[in-house]
């Protein structure tokens, strides 16, 4: 069964890293769906967070094929635990004057914010989860998004572990 | 003309002379660093990047230096060395296309797990990245090919990461590791540390000892099986777990088959070998994969070559994986026991409580009269030479005992089904890659690694044509291959699936314009040698053998021929056409 699947992978801050993950990606045909990748807790390691789409056999593989290069510390399967996700977008949508007001209801029931205002247009910044970001997206879609820029996700598993 | 290899000479009392601490360039740290590590010889080519390095091997005589005639026969040279020596191989070009020219050897070694540290030059660092003369991203280009691979930025990095580079090419799933060095860094001078302590390194922790449920799972299977089977690859040689292999046999009595690369890991001639499976394997032993109800696969990767169609294969059996790399066991073929461990040590450690397979007396039984009912056959002519009947005329009269190394088609083909090697390391033959222009390269570094052994180089015209100029080498450095050259005028492998598979269409495989050999040999300054028949095939190998140096003999066969049996893409490794026997 094909599912969507979020993996957090440790590697050694290394020139190429990203390029040797990505490369791996697109070498053995799976799939990258969003990657980010910054520092982690700890100096000299940074963390990506790699979400994939593809079966269990797929996903089995990629971590195996993660862990035989050389800069891989650690590859975990956020997605098998309770996790927390989320993406930042920040979206310039159009705005007129008279539409403003509406345009405002949207962000606050979405705790989102304003975060530029130009004559014509806004920027709003939206922080969630994919779906959260997509419905927000598609809300805000009628006004006319003159631009749209969002991070991919990053994530961890909830609670203590 | 001396009939002497060059000597190679890392031993101890060098490496002892170069420990001491001191002030040297990068260059001096790269040549002190490989006599560290062992390193006898290195084949490369010099190049603007690569200077440095070269001014600092000037009269340098602690390893021996091969100077090829392209960075292809540097690499496969490299690469024949290591699988016939078990060790490191090592090789050095320059920047830019001097790297380039290494992509298909580097290739080779990746898909067939072979150590080896490959050395490249680059432009100075300052340069790197403005397209500058000769430059390119070798370290780019070659990702997906390497087990690792480094861009030294700094020469304080440098003792470090050679010693690391040793290390990961040699341990775990063996694979070439480039070491990309910008010419400034191989000028720059830094205090030299020799790096002796093992490699620690975070992410890199092979996993060689097997878990022990497993294992006992796996003694249980083979108590409880009726047609238990064998399937053993490269993994065996690699691990250098022949012997625990044999031993593991010797008890349990089930019968086995050894792919391509595996040839040599076990004894041909042993009564419960049925030979090479897959697409031109035996007819027993495609038939006992798909009939046996435990499959133990030991360091082989369920490469598509040996199973054929995936859906369909081994449709009854067990799967048992033994496999050092964890992304091998699944990848394929589901396993269900799967065991990850170093071959060699997974089998010393089974070998203290497996015991015989008690239920398959009848299955032994079977496969006895497979073997005999279908063994590798040919018809035989007096008219022209028949390739087959050359592969069995260098195997009676050298015994089985020589280095056999091929190129890629169906000459690699027959000597894989009638030559019969007895010793691991015997048999050097690009099995993943399937790269032609390998197969003469790769003899040279096989020999240097073995000055006293017979080796023998079995190439096809085509394959032949595309690294011949390394024919220099063994001229002026007497390095006493003995080169044959199975020469059918075509393409024989395309012929045989133009034939076969694109009814006849023979589209663009004629080698009219091809060289005379003897002469092209004699060009070089190496003896070449022709025959047409049995009789001329018979005195030429004799002459070749009985010459101290390197010797070309060219055999012109039956162009029609075609390696048999044949399992055709998209079939199970069941349905095999036989040929006309």
């Amino acid at each position: 069964m094909t599912t969507k699947n979020t993996i957090a992978v440790l590697v050694n801050d290394h020139p190429g890293v990203l390029q040797r993950v990505s490369g791996l990606f697109g070498r053995r045909g799976f799939n990258i769906e969003s990657i980010t990748v910054g520092q982690s807790e700890e100096v000299g390691l940074s963390r990506m967070v790699i979400v994939t789409v593809g079966d269990e056999n797929n996903l089995e593989q990629i971590e195996k094929q993660l862990y035989k290069l050389v800069d891989v510390i650690k590859v975990i399967d956020l997605s098998s635990k309770p996790m927390v996700a989320r993406e930042l977008a920040m979206i310039k949508v159009k705005a007129e004057p008279p539409q403003r007001p509406e345009i405002m209801g949207v962000v606050e029931t979405f705790r989102a914010a304003v975060i530029d205002v130009g004559t014509t247009s806004l920027i709003v910044q939206v922080i969630g989860d994919t779906e959260k970001i997509d419905a927000m997206i598609e809300l805000l879609k009628p006004y006319g998004i003159r631009e749209l820029t969002r991070t991919g996700v990053t994530a961890m598993i909830r609670g203590n572990a | 003309m001396s009939a002497q290899i060059p000597e190679v000479r890392s031993t101890d009392e060098l490496r002892q002379k170069w420990m001491k601490p001191e002030v040297i360039t990068g260059s001096e740290i790269l040549l002190r660093s490989l006599l560290l590590e062992g390193v006898e010889c290195v084949f490369g080519y010099p190049g603007g990047a690569v200077l440095y390095i070269y001014d600092a091997m000037y009269g340098f005589k602690d390893f021996k230096h091969v100077l090829t005639r392209h960075e292809q026969g540097a690499i496969h040279a490299a690469d024949g060395y290591a699988r016939a020596s078990g060790k490191v191989g090592v090789c050095i070009a320059t920047s830019g296309p001097g790297a380039t020219n290494l992509v298909t050897g580097i290739a080779t070694a990746y898909m067939d797990s072979v150590p080896l540290v490959v050395i490249t030059g680059n432009v100075v660092s300052s340069l790197i990245g403005t397209d500058a003369f000769q430059e390119a991203d070798i370290t780019g280009i070659t990702m997906p090919i390497t087990k690792h691979s480094y861009l030294v930025r700094d020469v304080e990095d440098l003792p470090r990461i050679i010693h690391e580079a040793f290390h990961i090419a040699n341990t775990g799933r063996k694979g070439p590791v480039l070491i990309d060095i910008p010419k400034d860094v191989s000028a720059a001078q830094t205090l030299f540390v020799p790096q002796t302590e093992p490699v620690t390194m975070r992410g890199y922790n092979p996993n060689v000892l097997p878990n022990k449920i497993q294992l006992d799972k796996l003694t249980q299977a083979i108590a409880e099986a009726e047609r238990p089977f064998i399937l053993a690859g490269g993994g065996v040689v690699y691990s250098g777990g022949h012997e625990a292999l044999y031993e593991f046999v010797r008890k349990t009595e089930i019968p086995i088959a050894t792919t391509l690369l595996g040839l040599g890991g076990f004894p041909s001639g042993h009564e419960l070998w049925t030979g090479m499976p897959g697409m031109h394997g035996t007819y027993t032993s495609n038939q006992a994969i798909q009939q046996s109800d435990l499959l133990i696969c030991i360091g082989a990767r369920f490469d598509d070559r040996v199973t054929g169609k995936l859906d369909g294969f081994a449709p009854q059996a067990k799967i048992v994986h033994i496999d050092i790399d964890p992304a091998e066991i699944g990848k394929n073929v589901a396993a269900d026991i799967p065991i990850v461990g170093d071959v060699k040590a997974v089998l010393e450690l089974l070998n203290q409580d497996v015991k015989r397979a008690d239920l398959a007396d009848a299955w032994r039984a079977q496969i006895q009269q497979w073997k005999a009912a279908k063994p590798f056959s040919y018809k035989d002519s007096e008219t022209v030479l028949k390739p087959q009947w050359v592969i069995e005329l260098l195997d009676k009269t050298t015994k089985g005992g020589a280095i056999v190394t091929t190129d890629v088609g169906q000459h690699q083909m027959w000597a894989a089904q009638y030559y019969k090697f007895n010793q691991p390391r015997s048999w050097v033959t690009s099995g993943g890659l399937g790269t032609m222009g390998f197969g003469f390269p790769s003899a040279i570094g096989a020999q240097m690694a073995n000055p006293d052994r017979l080796v023998i180089s079995i190439n096809g015209d085509g394959g032949m044509q595309m690294c011949s100029q390394e024919l220099a080498i063994c001229a002026i450095n007497n390095i006493p291959v003995k080169i044959v050259i199975i020469n059918n005028q075509v393409l024989g492998m395309v012929r045989q699936w133009q034939e076969l598979i694109y009814n006849n269409r023979y589209s663009h495989i004629d080698l009219a314009g091809s060289p005379d050999f003897v002469k092209l040999a004699e060009a070089y300054g190496v003896k070449g040698l022709r025959a047409t028949n049995k009789e001329e095939a018979r005195r030429a190998w004799q002459e070749a053998l009985d010459t101290p140096g390197p010797v070309v003999v060219e055999f012109v066969v039956s162009k029609e021929e075609n390696v048999y049996p044949m399992v055709t893409q998209g079939s199970t490794i069941d349905q095999m056409l036989m040929g006309d026997e």
